[in-house]
């Protein structure tokens, strides 16, 4: 349509939001979800929108597309100009013409945007139909053509392939080539690599920017991570609780944050440095792994054969009282295996570990030989309480079930509570009363009720903000320090692995592919993965001593 | 307690309050039974073919033998609510049981139980309970056993699947870590979270259940000595042209109470579903 106006003058901004508030049903803990929002994307450019979750930054995209779930949330003030119209004044017609064509759309979770029983060609291929036909060969023409744009290997091939063939990644592709197949002026990223990897994330962002330099598509990119606001972002609107507190360019916002917030939320990175050094004398040694080996088999049916993968191969390590080992690992290396086979959630299939100087039976008796001095923290703070059992009863099973009296259970619950930084009375609420934060803080109670030897941390805080994840790290190092804890903590991002960690393994499809002190492995990585997984790690411009990769 | 947000979200379904109303009113009857019909509804205490509110003290007329049309809903009430309820209880042990063992333990159990499961599922369910009263006599223990062998099937698949994703979650590993017992894991852990479907499901086989024993009295299996709504609707079938009441009264009778069981498992449903609290999202 009008592409071509939009490019003859380039100072008209693509997207103008002025004034924009949002409200929020009642009983809501606000009663906007967004504030008096003023932001406008030029072509060509980034704007990232970064926030915690729940600053409603999710709000002002779904706003443009018009995707607010009516009439419990509804604009309320302001206009989103785009293309000389008020997106809020269009009828839904009018909408469903824009979207797609004229605005993009990238969503969060690439492994539920894909229909799992429509063919990737097909998916695609929904957009040319729902903006009128286009012969099935050019259609196709198209299609390979917007595959092989968006850097996927073998268009011809995926095409007609099913999405359960596809990795995260692979699919976060197949979403941007939809969302650009027609070309639109503005493409909305929501969280667009938030469920990928470190290194995935890092192909995706130069993805996005490679296909913005070369359309000058305009780019509204929503996030809660500054390390990737400081990879792509052109400007940058900081938001907190439904207002902006603060926005600018890149440069200016990152560099030197104006508002308490943002500074706040920069300090809150984790940024692989901090390291404490434990005492290496007479130490206990509290768990030795040794030729550890685990196989998932998939049996196979009446006409196809089983499939075996191995999660974990030849696993060696040892940890002391006190000490701290990161697993390291993209999705899929097998970390999170070895930590099950560590806890006795998982069996192993062949190899010893060895705890407190005993061998722990394989098997069923592998738990009864740990007598719960083996615990573990869960990644999802969400699933990992019972919703149906009080936070008290929560944390005080564990010890009755071992045979200790139910008020020196309860009492003992309380303590922790507090130690944890929650009062006392959160003993009588229910877990949906507490944030994802708090929650974690809980979790990591009920485990310490066990009084364990060995902690096990399985991506404790993936899922938390980054303010939150940094006081939750802190809260890790406080009860490891006091109980003389020792703890293997699994995560995929390299700067909490830095900091949280006295030593490192990097995990490569089930092989330890590096192993040693965490300083060592992160400044001098000997394999090439290591090196691959540290240059992808998003960061700060001048951060501390590394230089700003701009991929 | 009328404030929780469970009663919020029953609240703001109206067809669920209604029936709500509906089935409050059938168990009052069925309680107070004796208080409010005079008459024993097997007695010939007037002329047969007495059409409603022709005669006094006879709202609902008289049937083919002259017994008491009111009378017969009223005790008919008790019986179909007993069956009901009785039934559905009995169903949901069997099925609570192996759902919850299958599903919690998985494996070659897991494949055992269901294969039981299925032998029941392929038989039609109308035509075993027929076969089970018929072979044991007809009364209300026997009604109550046949019609909870037929219904127990579906629960134990509902809870299995409840139990197969439940387990996986990490509170449940966090209680194998802590080193509680099985069944302290599937009573305290896994069970309350499955209960909401299962509550559900309870009072829609309520619902199947009252049609299934009045199915069985329609055919005449049912307990010769309990007036049931079904056999009223039996009796009333071959004089159905002459005298439309003596059918059509228990008929209504029926319809209205699984109706109002259905809204009020729709009303459960909704109260239950702590999503639907009005929320964008």
């Amino acid at each position: 349509m009008n592409a071509t106006v939009t490019s003859m003058k380039p100072l008209q901004p693509v997207l103008d939001i002025a004034g924009l508030s949002i409200s929020l049903p009642a009983g809501a803990d606000r009663a906007l979800a967004v504030e008096g929002a003023t932001l406008s994307v030029m072509p060509g450019q980034t704007l990232c929108v970064v926030g915690e979750s729940g600053s409603g930054k999710s709000m002002i995209a779904n706003a443009v597309m018009g995707l607010l779930p009516r009439p419990h949330v509804a604009p309320v003030a302001g206009r989103i100009l785009f293309d000389g119209h008020d997106l809020l004044q269009l009828t839904e017609p009018q909408m469903r013409e824009l979207r797609g064509r004229r605005i993009g759309m990238v969503f969060q979770e690439p492994m539920t945007a894909l229909n799992p029983v429509m063919r990737i060609g097909e998916q695609i291929g929904e957009v040319f139909d729902a903006h009128g036909s286009v012969p099935a060969a050019e259609k196709r023409r198209r299609i390979l053509a917007a595959l092989a744009d968006v850097g996927l290997p073998d268009p011809e091939l995926l095409i007609d392939a099913y999405p359960f063939r596809l990795s995260g990644g692979q699919r976060q592709r197949v979403m941007i080539a939809c969302a650009l197949v027609l070309e639109p002026v503005l493409l909305i990223a929501d969280e667009p690599t938030t469920a990928l990897d470190v290194t995935t994330q890092a192909q995706i962002l130069k993805l996005i920017r490679e296909l913005q330099q070369r359309r000058g598509t305009a780019v509204l990119f929503i996030t809660h991570d500054f390390g990737v606001v400081s990879e792509i972002a052109d400007h940058v609107v900081v938001m907190q609780t439904g207002h902006m507190v603060e926005s600018g360019t890149a440069a200016q916002v990152l560099g030197a944050p104006q508002h308490p917030y943002t500074r706040k939320l920069i300090a809150a990175i984790p940024d692989g440095q901090a390291q404490m050094t434990v005492p290496h004398d007479d130490l206990t040694r509290v768990l030795q792994v040794q030729d550890l080996c685990k196989t998932y088999r998939s049996s196979g049916g009446l006409f196809k054969r089983g499939r075996a993968v191995q999660a974990a191969k030849d696993i060696n390590f040892e940890l002391h009282r006190g000490e701290t080992l990161g697993l390291v690992g993209e999705s899929g290396s097998g970390k999170s295996s070895v930590g099950r086979c560590l806890v006795g959630l998982a069996p192993f299939d062949s190899g010893r570990i060895i705890f407190q100087g005993r061998t722990l039976a394989q098997g069923k008796n592998f738990r009864r030989g740990a007598a719960g001095k083996i615990q573990m923290v869960f990644q999802d703070p969400y699933a990992s309480l019972n919703p149906r059992h009080r936070v008290g009863a929560a944390i005080a099973g564990g010890p009755i079930a071992q045979g200790v009296g139910k008020a020196e259970a309860m009492a003992r619950a309380m303590e922790l509570l507090k130690l944890v930084g929650l009062g006392a009375d959160a003993a009588q609420r229910y877990p949906h009363e507490f944030s994802g934060g708090q929650r974690q803080r809980i979790g990591i109670a009920r485990a310490l009720a066990m009084q364990p030897e060995l902690l096990v941390a399985d991506e404790p805080v993936s899922a938390l903000d980054v303010s939150v994840q940094a006081q939750v790290l802190e809260l890790f190092a406080q009860v490891r320090a006091q109980f003389q804890l020792a703890m293997v903590f699994i995560t995929h991002d390299l700067r909490v692995a830095g900091q949280m960690c006295d030593r490192i393994a990097v995990m490569q499809r089930g092989e330890v592919v590096e192993y040693g002190e965490t300083q060592k492995v992160l400044n001098d990585p000997q394999h090439a993965y290591t090196r691959k997984l540290i240059d992808a790690v998003p960061r700060l411009a001048g951060q501390a001593g590394t230089e700003a990769k701009v991929a | 307690m009328m404030n929780s947000p469970f009663w919020r979200r029953f609240r703001r379904n109206k067809g669920a309050v209604a029936g709500m109303a509906v089935l409050l009113i059938v168990a009052a009857v069925a309680l107070l039974g004796p208080w409010l019909a005079t008459n024993d509804p097997w007695a010939m205490v007037e002329q047969p073919f007495v059409r409603p509110w022709a005669e006094p003290g006879f709202l609902l007329g008289t049937d083919t033998l002259g017994r008491d049309i009111l009378s017969g809903l009223v005790y008919g009430a008790r019986v179909s609510l007993l069956i009901g309820v009785v039934s559905t209880l009995v169903a949901l042990l069997i099925g609570v049981t192996l759902g919850a063992v299958a599903g919690y333990f998985g494996g070659w159990i897991d494949a055992a139980l269901m294969r039981f499961t299925e032998l029941f599922q392929a038989v039609p369910s109308f035509a075993l309970a027929i076969v089970l009263v018929a072979i044991f006599e007809p009364s209300i223990k026997s009604i109550v056993v046949a019609i909870a062998i037929v219904s127990w099937p579906p629960v134990a698949r509902l809870v299995r699947s409840e139990f197969l994703t439940l387990r996986q979650r990490d509170f449940v590993q966090a209680a194998l870590l802590a080193g509680q017992s099985t069944p302290r894991i599937i009573l305290t852990q896994i069970l309350p979270n499955a209960m909401s479907p299962i509550i559900v499901m309870a009072s829609l086989m309520v619902a199947t259940a009252i049609l299934l024993e009045s199915s069985l009295s329609f055919l005449g299996l049912g307990d010769p000595n309990q007036m049931s709504w079904g056999y009223m609707v039996g009796a009333a079938r071959t004089v159905l042209r002459q005298a439309w009441w003596m059918a059509l009264f228990p008929g209504l009778a029926i319809v209205l109470t699984v109706l109002a069981l259905n809204l009020v498992g729709e009303g459960l449903s909704d109260g239950l579903n702590t999503r639907l609290d009005g929320r964008g999202k």
